[in-house]
């Protein structure tokens, strides 16, 4: 057992699933993580690069991945903005690697030092296109540990950039923890064929074809531009519609693979809480105090913010009265749970941006009102 | 494979594209593009680098398209970014060997701030900026390059803003090797390449080129030709700059190797870190 | 549970002092403990606190609701945060820099003149305090306390630290005699 910080939590993680480059510029609220980087990283034959900006820090890890090495960054949301450019780089090319966004109060400088959870449409939307997303969402120390693990994984075998965005709070807290001893790591898919069989972008026989390092003899093109399946740009309507829709594609049909939601009390809820980040901790601590004081509340914490669990909610929406979304901004991920229950359950947000967390009495004062026994009938 | 070396120009042209992949290339008749392409080939052949280990990265504009005709690892990435995804390539792989083709807008404008960061980082990458003094892909608005009083389509009142001398630029931010060509002597541009190529640090090689659909038309030039014979007569070897009259000097710019020195280079300091680690970690 | 807070200007060593006690708590007396810190754009200056949750169970809600125990190394954070006291918490304060507090149960100790005078060494003012506070309210044992220093200390300063933290332990009785005494003295009139 240690007592870990959030953000060292994610650099150990990083470290012990293969991560073996990293490019980031100085940004607190994550700073952290790359200082752990710039240590560590030399000690296990692996590279840390300070850039001079948040664009080429992304642009570099994308060109270290693309030789087969594991690659990350960390930045908050100023950088993170910075970032969009070539996230959708990454999106477009399929070149795994983990970004790590902890979320500070915005828009623009906002507050370095202070937690929001302001970028949760940023992580989705936030570069121009269409284009999927994942993004995970850690609420603990051992989260941060868990969840880089599973985000590095999911990036190595989606062929797709990952964000992680935990708040200021879980990355600058220090729990104790007991870090998993074994982990299971899941590297990209080399190809198998010769080298003038294969196509960089071939999603012939799986949704997501092998990646060749760059350097081993396949020679391949890659674009930002849209792209057939060898890589290089195309103007042919079907090839172009193919090109967009396949990269929707590998995430519709592994998005139960890719959502990972912890929840409990949901069969016989009235009201539910669902949260992410800090506010789940928020939420469970209410959520056990209203059950301890007779009230019917269930619990949701949604480590996957991205994909959306549309089924999870909309299952809920069918049984419980009020679905209460507490979260650290004006209202972003509430929309989707709107989208969900489609007026079949009321869908009441909480919402704080002044620095401070949502407090556990702030979501029981929601909730006990919410779920007063009785007033149904 | 045949040795490149016994193969003729047209021969070594033709094993070093991808012709049945992506041509013909959208360059415009007379665009300097294609010249230094084949001196970049040439010197590719000359070095003897095995082409599986060589990546050719570019950004975005006319002459960042070259990547997609060549027979080699190639990257075209986002506007003025290709030196980062470069030094992610180089730094995670030391063994390939990195060549970014750039243009004026490209690396000077929206890449600026990466170019400097390069050239005092000294990876040993080698950077040949095509400069055509203005915005060729997006129909010729002016450049970084442009110089000052020539006419653009967003400059119709002629520019107004001085232009970057590039090699002063990566002189003074502590690129190892610097070196100008010109499209016009092709020999001389495929010997910078070369060295550049060879030059263990940071390289960089700007090619004086011409955009004779924008530029030269906008700017009074009647012909591709002509925008040749003014590389001709505005540029001078560096070698016979010393024995002319100031007067002679007088407006040309100086074409061969501007700058030439030996700094660390960034990777082997790295691997040198990891290997002492190593043996700390040992004892 | 015990949740403490070491509040001050930046650089005067609260985040240390924080991180020893969460240390000495978690790894070495096997509780579970959360840390958190608020802190300004000032590296040094501003007011910078660090909050420690000690506790037998899970801690869900990392952030302390009310506080039980406020170290306060200067007047500022007195202001600011006592009332976020808990009824029946304690203020310890530097008795160096404060000269008002408004809440009943306090200690008034001159952490930084002691660390001063006795060490000659003004930063170690924190691990000062931090044994006074030991001293006083228990939460970790005396070698947890020991084994956290050394963990979280470089080499070089690990001595005068050890010192610093006896010369905490001994100002916390000398106060907490001072308190009995006043108790006493209280009584008899």
């Amino acid at each position: 057992m240690v007592l870990m910080q959030g953000n060292e939590a994610i650099a150990r993680a990083a470290l012990d699933a293969g991560v073996r480059f990293f490019a980031g510029y100085p940004i607190t609220p994550s700073t952290e993580i790359a200082e752990m980087m710039s240590v560590e990283l030399p000690k296990v034959g692996g590279k840390f690069l300070q850039m001079e900006d948040e664009i080429a820090s992304l642009a570099a890890v994308i060109g270290a991945s693309l030789t087969g090495v594991k690659a990350m960054t960390a930045t908050s949301g100023p950088g993170f903005s910075l970032m969009q450019e070539n996230l959708g780089y990454a999106y477009m090319t399929e070149v795994p690697c983990l970004i790590v966004n902890v979320m500070r109060g915005g828009p623009s400088t906002g507050l370095p030092t202070h937690p929001s959870q302001g970028d949760v449409m940023q992580a989705r939307w936030g570069t121009h296109g269409d284009h999927p997303a994942i993004a995970l969402v850690p609420s603990s120390v051992l989260d941060c540990y868990r969840l880089t693990v599973r985000a590095l994984n999911l990036a190595e075998r989606f062929r797709t950039p990952v964000i992680l965005l935990p708040d200021e709070v879980v990355a600058h807290m220090r729990e104790d923890v007991t870090l998993p001893e074994k982990i299971d790591v899941c590297d990209r898919e080399l190809p198998t064929v010769p080298y003038e069989w294969y196509y960089p972008y071939d999603d012939s026989t799986t949704d997501v074809g092998p990646l060749a390092p760059v350097g081993t003899g396949f020679r391949f093109h890659v674009t930002g531009l849209t792209h057939d399946r060898a890589g290089f740009a195309t103007t042919v309507p079907a090839e172009i519609d193919r090109a967009v829709r396949n990269l929707k594609r590998k995430m519709d049909r592994f998005r139960r693979e890719i959502i990972q939601v912890e929840h409990w009390n949901l069969s016989d809820a009235e009201v539910v809480v669902a949260a992410y980040g800090i506010c789940a901790r928020s939420a469970e601590a209410a959520v056990r105090e209203a059950r301890d004081r007779g009230y019917l509340v269930g619990y949701i914490n949604l480590k996957t913010v991205w994909p959306f669990c549309f089924r999870l909610i909309q299952r809920v929406a069918e049984t419980a009265r009020a679905i209460v979304v507490p979260e650290m901004n004006l209202g972003q991920l509430v929309r989707e749970f709107d989208r969900a229950v489609c007026g079949k359950t009321q869908v009441v947000p909480i919402n704080r941006v002044d620095g401070e967390a949502i407090t556990p009495r702030q979501i029981v004062d929601v909730v006990t009102e919410l779920a007063r026994p009785g007033e149904e009938s | 494979m045949a040795e490149p070396r016994e193969l003729n120009p047209s021969e070594l042209m033709h094993e070093y594209l991808r012709p049945k992949k992506k041509f013909p290339h959208l360059w415009c008749s007379g665009c300097g593009i294609g010249t230094t392409m084949g001196a970049i080939i040439r010197a590719i052949a000359e070095c003897e680098v095995d082409r599986d280990r060589v990546v050719m990265v570019s950004g975005i504009g006319c002459s960042s398209r070259m990547p997609v005709y060549v027979d080699f690892n190639t990257l075209h990435t986002t506007h003025g970014r290709p030196l980062a995804f470069a030094t992610g390539i180089k730094v995670a792989r030391p063994e390939l060997e990195v060549i970014v083709v750039t243009g004026d807008g490209d690396v000077a404008a929206i890449g600026g701030n990466h170019l400097i960061h390069a050239c005092r980082r000294n990876i040993n990458l080698t950077v040949i900026c095509i400069n055509n003094s203005i915005y060729g892909m997006t129909g010729g608005q002016a450049s970084p390059t442009t110089p000052q009083g020539k006419i653009a389509t967003t400059a119709r009142y002629g520019d107004f803003e001085r232009a970057f001398d590039l090699c002063s630029l990566t002189a003074g931010a502590g690129a190892s090797f610097v070196a100008r060509g010109a499209v016009y002597y092709a020999r001389q541009l495929e010997k910078l390449a070369a060295q550049a190529i060879r030059k263990k640090g940071f390289a960089f090689v700007e090619v004086v080129s011409q955009c004779p659909t924008y530029f030269g038309r906008f700017n009074k030039f009647k012909s591709p030709v002509e925008m040749l014979y003014w590389q001709r007569d505005n540029t001078v070897n560096v070698k016979a700059a010393p024995k002319m009259a100031a007067e002679e000097l007088e407006g040309k710019l100086l074409r061969g190797v501007l700058a030439d020195h030996e700094y660390p280079e960034f990777t082997e300091l790295y691997d040198k870190l990891i290997a002492d680690l190593a043996k700390e970690g040992e004892k | 549970m015990v949740a403490v807070r070491f509040a001050g200007y930046g650089g005067q060593g609260l985040l240390t002092a924080g991180l020893i006690l969460a240390d000495a708590a978690a790894v070495y007396d096997r509780k579970k403990v959360i840390q958190t810190q608020s802190y300004g754009a000032e590296a040094r200056g501003g007011v910078s606190r660090s909050d420690v949750i000690i506790s037998d169970e899970d801690i869900v809600f990392p952030k302390p609701d009310r506080l039980d125990l406020l170290v306060a190394m200067n007047q500022l954070s007195v202001d600011k945060y006592t009332s976020a006291l808990a009824e029946g918490g304690t203020l310890i304060a530097d008795a160096t820099f404060v000269t008002t507090v408004t809440f009943p149960d306090y200690y008034l100790i001159p952490f930084t003149q002691l660390a001063r005078e006795k060490l000659q060494r003004e930063i170690v003012a924190n691990v000062v305090a931090l044994g006074a506070l030991i001293e006083l309210q228990g939460l970790v044992s005396k070698e947890a306390l020991a084994q956290a220093l050394a963990q979280r200390i470089p080499p070089a300063a690990l001595n005068v630290n050890r010192e610093a933290l006896e010369v905490g332990f001994e100002a916390g009785r000398e106060a907490a005699t001072a308190r009995a005494k006043a108790v006493q003295d209280y009584d008899i009139v």
